[in-house]
């Protein structure tokens, strides 16, 4: 079962997305900075950030307890995995058999579980509200999410990641109409689950228009930094599940070694657009209020039941 | 020697009995019936988890007892399916018993040794239960359970409250009994032969079997806690003491699973399939209103109630899959599905228990219920909190706990559904499976709830200052429980092999032995799914380690404590957390329309301010109320029957028995 390629490529993923995932949200933000006519920061800012953070001590408050303290380090473990389950490079990769598309839903859930906690654990107002109102996104991204990775599951006849990819990447060039809807509900979960405009904004500390921030706000030193990481790994593995779903093209079957190696920078390009693309959709639409929040993912929810249905009658 | 697995369960039952008829010898002291009954009742627990545990692979064994009515004995049975539920009431038991040997106190209603009495009537009876085989045997272990449970749950009796909770218990408890005697009647179809093997035996056309499983399902479906029949469960699972809410939520409800599964797969043996898609509608409509009404209570003990009447719409559903697929012939499916409800009948013992038992926990060191008044308990009560932290990420069904593997069967099981010969049903299951990951999200959002107002945060109130952790023999009954949540979540495939005996001989099929080794979970191909949560624990440790150690290499370990940022505001307090309303305002919000709501806004120039807010099942309107009327109604014509002369009585029954007389010549 274990092939060489597959350790390589399993390696290779996680380094690339534990090292790179803080670029990608270094590129959205340039772009976003470019978009809205302002002077970008560099592509490296936050490497510049999480080394700042990283070596500042931390300031913990009073009756922070041990699950506050070991928070951030479950959270940043959970992504991780979460990025090494998602095949990007080659679909040979020995944790898949570990954990299918159910179980990474179940990854990402446990580490806003833990998020969640953290932040009501000091027992400070913003905390306990960002928590709520993450809990509120969540409760209704989840469930969006895994329809849409059910559809891809209905198609391939599998819940593995690179059993579907494998499909998708491999059938003839036709347009499914349930991976379209699916495509729309995707790209409305991932932008509620990343803190993005229009469901939270990344970049304000106003109370009533932050839900992740909120949560973080006790956060300080090593501890920040390993949560602003994860952060930035949710993106990315958000960013790579779009592309294993919808732009399954590039990436190397088993045994393949020269399709390892150009799988990189096809990764990358996939991976710049798709930021690029991000930040437009941030740029042109406004911050909605929260009690809009759950219509907004209901929508979402709903399309993803529409492209499972659409499925079962139309290509079933 | 060769010991007989059967007479060895009744052997244990009896155990139980004498146990805690032992308690009667001296009724007030709490020694006796703590520190020696309980104990004793735990290792009889373990000694019947045992037993059941290596008969799951031998064939059924039958007895007859020299017990009962003349021409009347009481018949017994031990099969795999009897064995499972065999081991996880032992299993269980085992855990709450430890835990209630340092729970009970002294001068809490009934007398120590009274309760102790009840509870291993419970228990022995729940035991007999799940081995009796004529329908005779059945009703009298039925009805032991009913009503010793119901002494129990009042325990307490001094509050009205909680006798009226009893009360409502008690009733639906009988009007569920007596649909399964009915069901039991239509089974042996005329025979006059009541015992279970007989039922087997017949082949009842389809008009019949019909009545009969929508009896069965309307009985169990009473006990069990499926909507629109699960009023009392909310009431008497916090009008109980905590251990024995957890024996009835994990154990008790199980009776009622164990039941449907007998009737419907076992006496009537062929199930038609549009049975499962009724079983799956309600188990549905049951798993996402328990779970939404669980995210607006402001009791810990009623939210977990809620949370049991979600968990056993879950298990219904997976009973109503396994239906439709058994219906269509779809024979490994239909294993599967069955494997799916088994396990979460398992799991759902396991992490309920648990969770129940923390709030007692809590219940005792804090002398308080309601979640607006606790708050920070992680740091006096760690035990207590890190046992429940266990529990709440089980019973949100995230991995590698033992919550997941069941929904990912559970879920693999809606997935196959395409191959379903009726169109219409194609379209309607994957719905289904959008509402099971809705209720399975949700989970998430009440478990953060739960554990983040009851253990996180400041303490809600001065007197949480003196919260005191577990005493030892609660510690080791929580132990042991989050011990089997983990353990279940990480060795799946061996449970799995466990319960393909279970499935071979109600469904033809078993996945045990499809299973691709011991490390990868993959029930059918594993090219289709897989999952293995040792590899995934290994996995995530790994990271985390990996994380930790890096940081205090290439960086430091440096730490300060200050006073909270919160965004550089000096003033807040504990007052200022979000409390358990504010925590459920979303999910009420989004789910509006199951709520009856009654809201009192006070005036813009109020003096004194005052918001109050009820939410109330909309069902009781609806059916219990209207029901509650026509009872009345009916009941004020009978009293024209009612002249308070005893000849006059003794005339109705003269003319009653010679009604009956005529009937039966």
């Amino acid at each position: 079962m274990l092939s060489l390629q597959g350790l390589v490529s399993q390696f290779a993923v996680l380094a690339l997305a534990v090292l790179l995932a803080p670029m990608l949200t270094g590129w959205v933000n340039q772009c976003r900075a470019w978009l809205q006519n302002r002077s970008a920061p560099g592509l490296l800012q936050p490497y510049r950030v999480l080394t700042k953070l990283f070596s500042k001590e931390v300031v913990l408050a009073h009756n922070a307890s041990p699950l506050f303290r070991s928070a951030p380090y479950a959270i940043f473990g959970c992504l991780a995995l979460a990025a090494a389950i998602v095949p990007t490079l080659g679909t040979d990769l020995p944790l898949n058999a570990a954990a299918d598309a159910i179980a990474l839903v179940g990854l990402l859930a446990l580490a806003r579980l833990f998020i969640a906690l953290a932040g009501m654990d000091v027992g400070t107002a913003f905390g306990s509200l960002g928590a709520r109102r993450e809990m509120l996104v969540g409760f209704l991204a989840e469930p969006a999410l895994l329809m849409v990775l059910f559809t891809a599951s209905l198609i391939s006849s599998s819940t593995s990641l690179a059993t579907i990819v494998q499909t998708l990447a491999h059938r003839e060039f036709v347009i499914y109409p349930s991976m379209a809807f699916a495509g729309v509900a995707f790209t409305m979960v991932s932008l509620a689950e990343n803190a993005r405009i229009p469901v939270d904004n990344p970049a304000t500390h106003l109370e009533l228009t932050m839900i992740h921030e909120a949560m973080v706000l006790e956060y300080s030193g090593r501890h920040l930094a390993l949560i602003e990481w994860a952060a930035s790994l949710k993106l990315f593995v958000y960013s790579c599940i779009g592309l294993a779903l919808f732009l399954p093209f590039g990436v190397a079957g088993p045994g393949d070694w020269v399709g390892l190696l150009v799988a990189m920078p096809v990764l990358g390009v996939k991976l710049a657009v798709g930021g690029f693309l991000l930040a437009l959709i941030e740029t042109l639409s406004a911050k909605m209020r929260i009690f809009r929040a759950p219509e907004f993912l209901g929508t979402a929810f709903l399309l993803a039941v529409l492209a499972m249905l659409v499925h079962v009658l139309l290509e079933g | 020697m060769e010991i007989d697995p059967l007479q060895a369960t009744l052997a244990c039952a009896a155990a139980w009995l004498l146990i805690g008829f032992g308690g009667l010898l001296r009724p007030g002291s709490l020694v006796l019936s703590a520190r020696v009954l309980f104990p004793a009742g735990a290792a009889i627990g373990l000694l019947i988890a045992v037993i059941a545990f290596t008969s799951l692979f031998r064939p059924p064994q039958a007895l007859v007892l020299p017990l009962g009515l003349p021409d009347l004995p009481f018949h017994a049975r031990l099969d795999a399916l009897s064995a499972f539920f065999l081991l996880l009431l032992g299993a269980v038991s085992a855990g709450v018993s430890l835990f209630a040997s340092g729970y009970l106190r002294r001068g809490e209603g009934t007398p120590p040794g009274l309760q102790c009495v009840y509870y291993h009537v419970f228990l022995a009876s729940m035991a007999l239960v799940l081995v009796a085989d004529d329908a005779y045997f059945f009703m009298v272990a039925w009805e032991t359970m009913a009503l010793s449970s119901f002494f129990l749950v009042t325990s307490d009796h001094r509050h009205a409250e909680i006798r009226r909770a009893g009360y409502l218990y008690l009733l639906i408890a009988h009007v569920g009994a007596i649909a399964i005697l009915l069901c039991f009647g239509a089974l042996q179809a005329g025979t006059g032969d009541y015992t279970f093997a007989t039922m087997r035996e017949l082949q009842p056309d389809a008009g019949v079997a019909t009545a009969a499983f929508l009896l069965a399902l309307f009985g169990f479906g009473a006990k069990a806690g499926i909507v629109p029949l699960h009023v009392w469960l909310p009431e008497a699972h916090p009008a109980a003491p905590s251990p024995v809410s957890a024996l009835m939520s994990a154990v008790m409800l199980k009776t009622a699973v164990y039941g449907l599964l007998r009737v419907t797969l076992d006496l009537i043996a062929f199930p038609l399939w549009w049975w499962g898609v009724i079983a799956l509608a309600l188990g549905l409509i049951s798993a996402l209103g328990g779970i939404v009404y669980a995210a607006v209570q402001t009791d810990m003990k009623r939210l977990l109630a809620y949370s049991s009447i979600e968990n056993i719409g879950l298990i219904i559903a997976g009973f109503g899959l396994t239906l439709l697929f058994r219906g269509f012939g779809m024979g490994i499916l239909a294993a599967l599905a069955l494997t799916a409800t088994l396990y979460h009948c398992l799991n759902h013992a396991f992490f309920k228990s648990l969770l129940f038992l923390c709030t007692g926990s809590v219940l005792h060191s804090t002398r308080e219920r309601s979640l607006g008044k606790l708050g920070g308990l992680i740091h006096r009560m760690p035990w207590v909190a890190w046992c429940a932290l266990i529990g709440s990420v089980a019973i949100a069904g995230l991995p590698p706990l033992n919550g997941f593997v069941s929904e990912w069967l559970l879920l693999q099981a809606f997935l196959f559904t395409p191959g379903l010969p009726q169109a219409y049903l194609n379209m309607l299951v994957p719905v289904a499976a959008a509402l099971v990951a809705l209720t399975a999200a949700l989970s998430g959002y009440v478990m953060v709830k739960f554990y983040g107002i009851v253990f996180l945060g400041q303490p809600r109130e001065a007197k949480l200052a003196e919260a005191h952790d577990a005493g030892i023999w609660e510690r080791a009954g929580l132990a042991w429980l989050a011990a089997m949540c983990i353990v279940l979540g990480l060795v799946p495939t061996t449970v799995i092999g466990l319960l393909d005996p279970i499935t071979r001989a109600l469904t033809g099929y078993g996945i045990g032995s499809a299973a691709h080794g011991w490390l990868f979970l993959a029930p059918l191909q594993p090219e289709r799914a897989s999952y293995s949560p040792l590899l995934f624990l290994a996995g995530t440790a790994l990271l985390v380690a990996l994380a930790w150690l890096s940081v205090r290499v290439f960086y430091h370990g440096r730490m300060r404590r200050a006073a909270p940022w919160d965004c550089g505001f000096p003033y807040q307090d504990a007052r200022m957390q979000d409390s358990a309303e504010g925590f459920g305002q979303p999910v009420r919000q989004v789910f509006e329309p199951f709520f009856r709501i009654d809201q009192q806004v006070p005036a813009p120039l109020d003096e004194r301010p005052a918001f109050r807010e009820v939410h109330e099942d909309r069902l009781w309107y609806w059916l219990y109320l209207p029901v509650a009327r026509a009872a009345e109604f009916v009941t004020t014509l009978v009293t024209v029957l009612q002249r308070g002369r005893i000849s006059v009585y003794l005339t109705y029954s003269f003319a009653t028995l010679l009604v009956l007389l005529l009937f039966v010549r």
